[in-house]
């Protein structure tokens, strides 16, 4: 039996405790509330680390696809639209064409310049969100009605959506390692490391990457969905770039090379920055430092931390 | 005479005012290795550019096979059966020797744009991979990691690549750079040994190994072919003594 390792272990531990949280005592709204957007937040960082750590593609725009997903929700919804037949496609399809048009785009940029392009759409879509004075302008958009399961407010029961949101994860987290293992990872794996030595055995690395591209943004749309009805509100900030930069926090912080890491990495962010502010008001002077003190001195993240106390 | 497998035609190419690439045609025969050398600054690499498709010319053309070449990618080059071996060592490092063969076997084998399977339990690339890996030698070092071979070892194995992607033309690009004399006789055995299935592009400065396994040289200086011929023309020529004089000292 080949030996479980310890991110993924670890991961699987995580996902178990999240799993039994309403029966070990975690079932309090303000647990669940929490752990939803952990949950969330950890599935739209799957998604980046399959992109950049995979496929090595740096999103700094990925928060807009998730953001598209969002506002699909509530554009739908100030039109009372808001069964899920409607609101899965059209956000599926709005994530899909919004990383299909900027990933055409950007994926034909590399290194810095890729950062910088994504980054520019990304807040393309932010002031684009900021100027949709029917759903809210600036100051976001508050749903009438979450989503609804073919005519049924399944949603709203906070034990159903804490198991909704966990059963995405896994679905995330199980479709990205499916797909890195597969025929098209070991392409994208490949050009990542070494995109001349891959076009030489006879791939043209394009396609490749820009499929990569729009599947982890429709999966950062979808999370955006449960985002949505997680919070009952939509914001122009949940595009910007700072919600960004905190995935690719997460990523880093997890570990770049495994996908477990973006788990482990959005874990322990939403655990701090729920736990900080219950000791100062100026919690951020803790939480910023904290984390540039962990990219400094945890190389390969936590999975590079752990797997160097262990050897 | 056997028809020519890849065929140059006058390419030419510039930078700014300096030629480059100077109305240089060559071709290669089937079964043949077909070598060029040249002093260094003479214009090799950005020639092997051009037949590659990383590097468009400003004039002439490619055949290779009957097919107008001259327009492909890198890629489709690739597709048409011509594979190449890089100057600089160009393998991935991260991904198993074993892997990094069955990526090039994955190429030849039907679309790539498959996302249910892992690739690593595909049996006929693996089984393709271990064949062309046996070929070089490399059988016994497959499970490893590829930035863990000697230096050698990964020479060897850019030929493996090579021969995954079933080429019909082998365009190696310098195969001897930096391996060690023990290397190098191991290397110059394996290459006689394809050189009855594949022609063979060589670019090589190693002068022993190009007089040893070559059936014909051309020679090229300042971006021109100032001679073709077979190893004895080559030797004798007056020409090719004078570009190599002061450089280094012509073999033989």
């Amino acid at each position: 039996m080949p030996r479980l390792r310890l991110d993924v272990a670890l991961t699987l531990l995580v996902l178990a405790v999240l799993a039994l949280a309403p029966f070990i005592g975690l079932g309090a709204n303000h647990y669940l509330t929490m752990f939803a957007r952990m949950m969330i937040l950890a599935a739209a960082a799957v998604s980046l680390s399959f992109l950049v750590g995979g496929a090595g593609l740096a999103s700094l725009g990925h928060a807009a696809a998730m953001g598209v997903g969002a506002y699909a929700v509530a554009i739908l919804d100030a039109h009372r639209l808001t069964d899920i037949t409607i609101v899965l496609p059209v956000a599926l399809a709005a994530a899909a064409l919004f990383s299909l048009l900027t990933g055409a785009i950007a994926i034909r940029t590399e290194g810095v310049n890729f950062i910088m392009i994504t980054l520019a759409f990304g807040q393309m879509a932010f002031f684009t969100a900021s100027s949709l004075a029917a759903y809210g302008g600036d100051d976001g958009y508050t749903l009438y009605d979450r989503t609804e399961i073919f005519g049924s407010r399944l949603m709203e029961n906070r034990i159903f959506f804490h198991y909704l949101c966990l059963g995405f994860l896994i679905f995330c987290w199980g479709l990205c390692a499916m797909l890195l293992a597969s025929r098209f990872g070991r392409v994208l794996r490949a050009a990542r490391e070494n995109p001349l030595r891959t076009q030489a055995v006879g791939f043209a690395p394009y396609p490749f990457r820009l499929l990569a591209y729009v599947t982890a943004g429709t999966l950062a749309g979808l999370a955006g969905v449960l985002f949505a009805n997680a919070t009952e509100f939509v914001a122009p900030a949940y595009m910007g770039w700072q919600r960004s930069g905190e995935l690719i926090f997460m990523v880093i912080l997890g570990g770049l090379g495994r996908l477990s890491g973006a788990i482990l990495g959005a874990v322990v962010f939403v655990l701090l920055e729920t736990w900080l502010p219950s000791l100062t008001a100026h919690w951020k002077m803790i939480f910023g430092p904290l984390l540039i003190l962990a990219v400094l001195f945890m190389r390969g993240g936590l999975i590079g931390f752990l797997g160097a106390r262990r050897g | 005479m056997a028809e020519a497998l890849l065929s140059v035609q006058g390419l030419c190419k510039h930078y700014g005012g300096l030629a480059v690439t100077n109305d240089v045609s060559l071709d290669v025969k089937p079964g043949e290795i077909h070598a060029l050398i040249g002093p260094n600054g003479a214009g090799k690499t950005t020639l092997i550019h051009q037949i590659t498709g990383t590097v468009a010319p400003d004039a002439g053309s490619v055949v290779f096979a009957d097919k107008d070449i001259t327009r492909f990618s890198l890629p489709r080059r690739v597709h048409a059966g011509l594979a190449r071996s890089f100057q600089i060592t160009s393998i991935i490092a991260g991904f198993s020797v074993l892997e990094n063969v069955a990526l090039a076997a994955q190429a030849k084998s039907g679309s790539s744009f498959r996302f249910f399977r892992a690739a690593h339990g595909e049996a006929a690339l693996n089984e393709a991979a271990r064949e062309a890996l046996a070929e070089v030698g490399l059988a016994d070092r497959a499970a490893i990691i590829a930035g863990a071979l000697s230096h050698g070892e990964k020479r060897a194995l850019e030929i493996a690549i090579a021969l995954a992607t079933q080429p019909r033309l082998l365009l190696l690009d310098e195969p001897l750079a930096g391996a060690g004399p023990e290397e190098t006789e191991r290397l110059i055995t394996l290459l006689r040994r394809l050189k009855s299935r594949y022609a063979i592009l060589l670019v090589e400065h190693d002068m022993q190994a190009v007089f040893a396994l070559a059936d014909r040289i051309s020679v090229l200086a300042e971006g021109r072919i100032i001679a073709t011929g077979s190893t004895t023309e080559i030797r004798a020529s007056a020409e090719v003594r004078a570009a190599y004089l002061g450089e280094e000292e012509m073999p033989c």
